[in-house]
């Protein structure tokens, strides 16, 4: 497959569509309060430029920060069969997918491609906590297997961005299955001597923390990332006691030998591409990026700043 | 003492009735009670078979839980000789929620690895009812590759709420330990059993469940989250756990048919706890006949199959 000729333009309003920001051009920083202009939070790929705090952000508009040019192919998932336990709560689960479909434009919580970062070819995959939680359910098992597959296919390193609140109970214990399914992807990737590099984004919890995201190569988290197997809440109803300032964050586990590295996600990028070049045995990394696709014109914005 | 459950209410009236005359008797010896205490048993007999014929989930949870249920402990002075336990992670501690170590099953020399609860309020807080610390992880894995390296059969007991949520767990690791646990599950070139005794819960039994073959007890359980933790979570309210029981999935009657299980394991009328011996005996004969199935495969068709086992998982077809 010729993935230039599949390649996906960024486009300007994927990451804050009108639907979500109705007539809006400022985003108030949740932490610091401060206003920032959408133009500069996209920049700084939905941190805040005045006191760093990682916003979430979809896949998309990651992998096309990520992507030299901002230019990368999907790769096909395999759809599961749909609600299998036909699991009820207080809403049907097809319902909840459907609903989550809609709200991301996605088909499920793991969104898989390949390109080039730093012109290292890779395939990257990146889970999407705004979708349902990004819980880990039949799909994004699948997903994972075919970003493993497709990485021993291409003999290229698997790069993933975890963020997720754990298993997904609506599929019962076949979303269980997913944590030794996961486990089977990762071993393709190591008996084919391939990096793997688990970027641990805000929140990585339960399930998922207890399966493919503690089994990189190596382990970058981004700032303040909420990581752990067991919730704050549960485990302070368990021992009785508040626990410490900063407790199961990235920075945190960092301290307690369970990262490489927390790494600022605007330098994820030239980090990863340092790195993997170097586990590739390949030569050092060539500065400078692909010339960017024109960016459709941003009227209000134009407008806003003249 | 028998302890009974909140829905066998009404067999522990008949059953208290009928004990009740029988020490009347014992005290007066000319009083004859006989003939109504054998009625009375008959009644319970009979009130038994219908509790146990069709338990709800949210029923078989708490048989699964029942405190005077066989646990690991039993089964492997039972069914195992010259048990051999090996201690420690050789990084932090001995892990008690996880026993394990060398013995022998009908002769054959295998490493025998599960979580025990303990049975009393000293062993339960030893034991930390059953919810292992990384350690126990930890110590599951060494003993892994020891019978990797020198071709033993692992025979797994899984019994656990879930792995144990503390400050200490996390700090040390408790994500990776599982992970490792079920990776290395994943890599041993010798035949791996798992027995479901009672509770499977979440990752702290994946991390011992990831087997060539699962065998689960009648009335034992394996879920994702407990059907209290899921109640929270999806109806807001932890008092809706039989809705959540129900809607998991979680019986052992309901992973055979997602296969996830390979056999149910059939239990006494009444549960475990009404016949131990006959119980672990069972489970005996089972993990006999799964062992043999396996006994002629090579280390790398066995560590093939059951990454396929577990690939499958979200491929084929699956119908309840
Ligand atoms: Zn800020």
């Amino acid at each position: 497959m010729n993935w230039i000729s599949n390649y996906v333009r960024p486009k300007i309003n994927s990451i804050f569509s009108r639907r979500e920001v109705p007539d809006n051009l400022w985003t108030k920083c949740p932490e610091c309060g401060t206003m920032l202009f959408h133009r500069e939070l996209r920049a700084a790929q939905n941190t805040c430029p005045s006191c760093d705090h990682h916003m979430h952000i979809p896949p998309r508009a990651r992998f096309e920060a990520l992507f030299d040019g901002g230019i990368f192919s999907e790769i096909t998932v395999d759809e599961p069969q749909v609600d299998p336990l036909a699991f009820k709560d207080q809403k049907r689960y097809p319902d909840r997918l459907k609903d989550a479909k809609k709200k991301t434009s996605e088909t499920d919580a793991m969104l898989v491609a390949e390109g080039e970062i730093g012109r290292t070819k890779i395939v990257a995959c990146a889970q999407d906590f705004s979708f349902m939680g990004g819980s880990m359910g039949m799909y994004v098992g699948n997903a994972i297997i075919a970003a493993a597959e497709a990485a021993v296919a291409r003999k290229c390193p698997l790069v993933l961005f975890s963020a997720a609140g754990g298993a997904r109970m609506q599929e019962g214990i076949l979303s269980l299955m997913q944590m030794p399914r996961t486990t089977v992807a990762v071993q393709m990737l190591k008996e084919a001597g391939l990096p793997y590099i688990v970027v641990l984004t805000h929140p990585t919890t339960g399930g998922v923390t207890a399966s493919y995201a503690m089994l990189g190569d190596i382990h970058i988290a981004e700032p303040n990332a909420l990581i752990a197997f067991a919730g704050t809440r549960v485990i302070e109803q368990t021992i009785r006691e508040k626990l410490p300032e900063g407790f199961q964050r990235a920075e945190y586990l960092l301290d307690h030998g369970m990262l490489d590295r927390v790494t600022h996600r605007t330098q994820m990028k030239g980090e990863l591409v340092s790195i993997l070049r170097m586990l590739m045995r390949d030569t050092p990394p060539i500065m400078g990026d692909l010339p960017k696709p024109a960016e459709e014109a941003e009227p209000q914005a134009a407008a806003e700043e003249a | 003492m028998r302890n009974y459950l909140e829905f066998e209410k009404g067999l522990a009236e008949i059953e208290g009735k009928a004990e009740e005359l029988r020490a009347m008797a014992r005290q007066n010896p000319e009083m004859d009670v006989e003939d109504e205490a054998a009625a009375l048993d008959t009644k319970a007999d009979a009130l038994l078979a219908e509790l146990y014929g069709e338990l709800t989930p949210w029923r078989k949870c708490q048989v699964a839980r029942h405190p005077d249920r066989p646990h690991c402990k039993d089964y492997i002075e039972a069914l195992f000789q010259e048990y051999t336990p090996l201690a420690g992670d050789r990084n932090f501690a001995d892990d008690h929620a996880i026993m394990g170590g060398l013995a022998r099953f009908n002769d054959r020399p295998v490493v025998v690895i599960g979580h025990e609860k303990g049975h009393d309020t000293n062993t339960r807080i030893e034991r930390n009812f059953g919810m292992a610390r990384p350690e126990g992880y930890r110590k599951a894995t060494r003993l892994m590759d020891l019978a990797d390296r020198f071709k033993l059969p692992v025979i797994t007991i899984v019994d656990t709420q879930g792995a144990y949520p503390g400050k200490g767990a996390e700090e040390r690791g408790q994500s990776e330990a599982i992970a490792r646990a079920t990776e290395k599950c994943l890599q041993i070139g010798v035949p791996l059993i798992a027995v479901i005794i009672g509770e499977g819960g979440s990752g702290g039994a994946v991390a011992f469940a990831a087997a060539d073959k699962l065998a689960m007890l009648e009335h034992s359980v394996y879920s994702v989250i407990s059907p209290e933790g899921c109640a929270a979570i999806l109806w807001k309210d932890s008092e809706k756990m039989r809705e959540a029981a129900e809607a998991l999935r979680l019986t052992a009657q309901d992973l055979e048919k997602l296969s996830v299980a390979d056999l149910v394991i059939p239990e006494p009328v009444g549960g475990a706890h009404r016949g131990r011996a006959d119980t672990i005996e069972a489970v005996g004969n089972a993990i006999e006949g799964l062992l043999e199935g396996l006994a002629d495969e090579d280390g790398a068709d066995l560590i093939a199959a059951r990454r396929k086992r577990f690939l499958d998982l979200g491929r084929s077809a699956i119908m309840l």
